[in-house]
């Protein structure tokens, strides 16, 4: 069962901040869950650039695992779950689909490519993120994004 | 012409074209789907298109919407038409050079440079 994030600070210091929840495909629930957050990641300091970075990665990984990996499974919602602290924002999203191989997603950036109008989400994702793993079935991915020195 | 629900506005001024969007991030599939049906009707009802598109107003924006975008240029060019885009914010001007369709589209710094560059 699905359920909006509460993201409450650890009893850590510095703060950290973390959520886990079920998401289907609404766009007023994904526009929720990101702003959740990226309310945190404000809380703990990033800057705009740093939250426009995190909110770009995660909402394109939430679509990817609702739109390829659950193409066929409209109603299937997918896993999140993050956590924040001053340094790193780490993203997990996890969908029931049957998983890819990232490895076989060609360069959109390709000549012969870049009139299609697809294809450019994980190329983001890897671009903003510090790091992006898919795990051996290829239907949940993690992403770290490491807060750069000023 | 766009409905009273319409995501964009949109005037016609010497020839061009001109839309801007009403929403400051362009990232739901139903709003992008909508905003390149609104545009490629513009489009269609034009001999030779030429459109400036305005980017002042928006925040972030998806792979979803540059898929839109692409899919206008190809209509333009089917009809033999010139688009512009303008007033890019950086961090969504960096989203363009990334995936290299800095390339594929005119990027003008400002709208006046834009209509300028129409032929």
């Amino acid at each position: 069962m699905s359920h909006n994030p509460q993201p409450r600070p650890g009893a850590q210091d510095p703060p950290t901040y973390s959520a886990s929840f079920s998401l289907s495909d609404d766009h007023t629930r994904i526009h929720a869950a990101s702003n959740d957050l990226l309310k945190a990641v404000a809380d703990l300091g990033y800057n705009t650039a740093s939250q426009f970075a995190i909110r770009l990665a995660f909402e394109e990984a939430i679509l990817n695992g609702l739109r390829h990996g659950h193409k066929a499974l409209t109603s299937t919602p997918v896993q999140i779950e993050w956590q924040a602290d001053q340094n790193t924002i780490t993203m997990n999203i996890t969908d029931q689909g049957p998983g890819f191989d990232p490895k076989g997603v060609p360069d959109p950036t390709d000549p012969d490519r870049i009139e299609l109008p697809s294809g450019r989400g994980l190329l983001l994702m890897r671009a903003y993120m510090s790091t992006v793993e898919y795990n051996d079935k290829g239907n949940s991915v993690r992403l770290v994004y490491t807060r750069p020195s000023d | 012409m766009p409905s009273a629900q319409s995501r964009l506005r949109v005037r016609k001024e010497q020839g061009i074209t001109r839309v801007e969007f009403i929403d400051r991030n362009i990232l739901d599939e139903a709003n992008i789907q909508q905003i390149g049906d609104e545009i490629i009707s513009l489009i269609l009802n034009d001999d030779t298109p030429k459109l400036l598109i305005s980017f002042a107003n928006v925040d972030h924006l998806s792979s979803a919407a540059l898929g839109t975008l692409i899919t206008i240029h190809k209509k333009i060019e089917g009809k033999s038409g010139q688009l512009r885009l303008a007033n890019i914010d950086p961090q969504i001007h960096e989203v363009f050079v990334i995936t290299k369709l800095n390339m594929l589209f005119q990027i003008h710094d400002t709208e006046d440079d834009a209509i300028a560059s129409f032929t």
